[in-house]
């Protein structure tokens, strides 16, 4: 077990300086170069003063050589200056990864739960009504993305009914400004997990050992929530954290969507602006995000599940 | 003052206006209703009630994108200066025709433009999935029939391209500057070559021992696919009739890029099961070429969840073009797509609720029709 992590671990490095090599060379091409000069001094920079600031700037120096020195500094914690807001990255992106993950925390508490339940319910008795209805609505959520829903849910709660805010600010949260994003965001991933759930409890609920419980005389309530229950729920698990990467996308789109000044925001503005360390640092939040969960995903799939054994 | 028509009136001149589009439906449906029993897995469609309704809505939008011209009441550019932001059923003075959904920020009718749009995504979303499906089925064969190096390479590099938040990767691949650099151009030359190279193999692995009949086939490969190719990547089209803007190739060859590697693991996964099969180990006997068994063998017998995904993957791409406009990348300002409409309308629906509804109801609706249809597709295959 232990091996196998560390040779993931070991895969996670190798990828993630791969990505940022990707990322910082295409934030260093040469009209995205341009582009930083004019925006960090007056866009009607001549192309000597262009070149020149360049120059100064350091961004003339052979890519490699700048590329080992960020992955130098980096390592030691130091993620550089963002050209943007004209802080050191870490203070800009600190507080906005708080405030994603507040946005996050809200979304999966109201999410799984929802996505579990109706997974359950309609996979318990496959093909029945209730099956085909939840199927259905499972599919219209997945059809639906963000920036429909998020649309669609803001002319209904906030301009005809009223009731909720269609802006959220980071920070001061209540009710009104936050049950919109969340709402969205847990709407488009719900359908995903729940269709995954029911397919599983299906699967399940045609066991030798639910067949066995029926036998017995157990009541259908105790067949599904002691026997089955715990069986389908492994695979689920899985996809829940495979739901991280996703949610990062989503989360760009939210927080444009709503206004709401997070990682997916600050990521945006970022590539507006081609602020190179600033970027740089957001792909490698992302990246660890992605191959972190999917490492916790393998993991814990095999120890909720004894039947597999990872190699 | 401006005259408004009523809500029914909306209604049922938007219904007319789909004439050329409900004929074309109800001639499609009742033929292949009619020779279902011949028409195999998309005759089995009629079976299922999802599958039907998934159906219809998918055809309702290609029929709408082939004869938008007709449904469409005014060009999607044209701006009425006067009617900016009106709501829907406005009438323009001018011509007397009313403006079905209303009109956008700069006075653009907005059921037009809806009505145009389905054609952006109804020609770049299926396109950019086949090829993402070529690229991936050329390179998921080798690496799920071969295993070992091959495989954990190319493993790694699909992982590597996954491991990227899909926006950022359109952040960095879909912007004006990347267009002065030859990036788009190399991307589209690297991707747009596997066709080529999979007909070739394809006709060459079964029809090599007949040379007449091969020489025939691949010089017909090599005429299309090189025709397809220079107007494709090139522009260059000695005939004129494949154009693509710098823009949309961009647009195009970004997400092919995004693409390929989920449908690589989709095929390495299936081609992995597929090649303990007895009739591989049976061609594999008869000494059949490796590219033969993959080829002619395998791929055909994974064709059931390949389609299941390929309607999924079209929904996908057209969220991910929606995504695309929704953040203004790639495309032209006044491009009449729904991720643009969006983009440009949503600020308003404080002031005119329904502005931004015509756009966002369009993509929802194609996209559940493209996802029912899987499911009905999904369904019907499992019977076998």
């Amino acid at each position: 077990m232990l091996q196998f992590i560390l040779r993931r671990l070991a895969v996670m490095i190798v990828t993630m300086i791969c990505l940022t090599l990707v990322v910082f060379y295409l934030v260093n091409l040469e009209p995205n170069l341009k582009k930083l000069a004019l925006e960090q001094n007056n866009n009607r920079m001549t192309e000597e003063a262009v070149e020149s600031w360049l120059e100064k700037e350091g961004y003339r120096r052979p890519l490699l050589e700048r590329y080992a020195e960020w992955i130098g500094n980096a390592a030691t914690g130091d993620f550089g200056q963002s050209t943007r807001f004209r802080k050191p990255v870490d203070e800009v992106l600190g507080p906005r990864i708080g405030y994603t993950g507040t946005l996050m925390f809200w979304v999966m508490i109201t999410m799984v739960p929802t996505a579990l339940l109706i997974g359950v319910l309609a996979g318990m008795r496959e093909g029945s009504k209730t099956d085909r209805s939840l199927s259905v609505v499972s599919i219209a959520s997945t059809a639906t993305p963000e920036y429909v829903s998020g649309i669609l849910f803001t002319v209904l709660f906030a301009s005809w009914l009223g009731v909720l805010k269609g802006v959220s600010k980071a920070g001061g949260i209540d009710f009104n400004n936050f049950a919109l994003p969340v709402m969205t965001m847990a709407i488009y991933g719900m359908g995903y997990i729940a269709r995954m759930t029911r397919a599983s409890m299906a699967e399940v609920m045609t066991a030798q050992y639910i067949r066995t419980a029926r036998l017995k005389g157990l009541s259908f309530r105790a067949q599904v929530l002691r026997h089955a229950l715990r069986n389908a729920l492994i695979a689920p698990f899985t996809v829940i954290m495979l739901q991280f990467p996703w949610l990062l996308t989503g989360v760009v789109i939210v927080e444009k969507l709503f206004n709401y000044k997070g990682f997916g925001w600050t990521l945006v503005e970022a590539a507006d602006n081609n602020d190179i360390d600033l970027l740089l640092s957001c792909s490698l939040v992302s990246v660890v995000v992605v191959l972190l969960t999917q490492l916790i995903s393998d993991i814990g799939y095999a120890y909720l599940n004894p039947r597999i054994r990872v190699s | 003052m401006l005259e408004y028509i009523g809500f029914f009136d909306i209604w049922a001149t938007v219904i007319a206006r789909f004439w050329p589009v409900w004929l074309s439906l109800a001639v499609i449906l009742g033929a292949s209703y009619h020779f279902r029993r011949s028409l195999s897995l998309y005759g089995r469609l009629f079976d299922s009630r999802i599958g039907m309704v998934g159906l219809v809505i998918v055809l309702f939008w290609i029929l709408t994108a082939i004869f938008a011209d007709i449904v469409a009441v005014f060009d999607p550019l044209q701006q009425f200066a006067m009617l900016k932001r009106k709501a829907p059923g406005v009438i323009d003075a001018e011509t007397g025709q009313a403006l079905l959904f209303g009109a956008d920020n700069l006075g653009r009718d907005l059921f037009s433009r809806m009505v145009h749009g389905s054609r952006f995504v109804l020609v770049i979303a299926p396109a950019a999935t086949l090829f993402a499906f070529i690229v991936g089925i050329t390179i998921g064969l080798p690496a799920g029939y071969y295993g070992g190096k091959i495989d954990a390479f190319m493993s790694f590099l699909a992982n590597l391209v996954l491991a990227f938040p899909v926006i950022l990767l359109f952040y960095l691949l879909v912007t004006p500057g990347i267009r002065e650099t030859p990036i788009p151009i190399a991307m589209a030359g690297f991707f747009f070559i596997f066709p080529i190279i999979f007909f070739g193999v394809l006709f060459y692995s079964r029809y090599a021992t007949r040379p007449g009949l091969l020489a025939v086939q691949l010089a017909g490969t090599f005429l299309v696919g090189g025709w397809l190719y220079s107007g494709l990547v090139f522009n260059a089209d000695p005939l004129g009739i494949i154009t693509l803007a710098p823009n949309e190739l961009n647009i195009f060859a970004s997400v092919v890029f995004v693409n390929s590697p989920t449908v690589f693991r989709i095929v390495r996964g299936i081609t992995m099961d597929i090649k303990t099969r007895d009739y591989v180990a049976a061609a594999q006997t008869r000494g059949e070429n490796a590219w033969y068994i993959m080829l002619w063998e395998i791929l055909p017998n994974a064709r059931g969840p390949l389609i299941v995904d390929a309607c999924l993957r079209i929904g996908y791409t057209t969220i991910l073009l929606g995504t695309l406009g929704f953040f203004g990348l790639g495309l032209a300002p006044e491009s009449p797509d729904w991720g643009s409409m969006i983009n440009q309308t949503r600020a308003f629906i404080r002031i005119v609720p329904t502005i931004a509804l015509p756009p966002t109801l369009a993509l929802a609706m194609f996209v559940l029709g493209l996802n029912l249809l899987a499911d009905g597709l999904r369904e019907q295959s499992l019977k076998d």
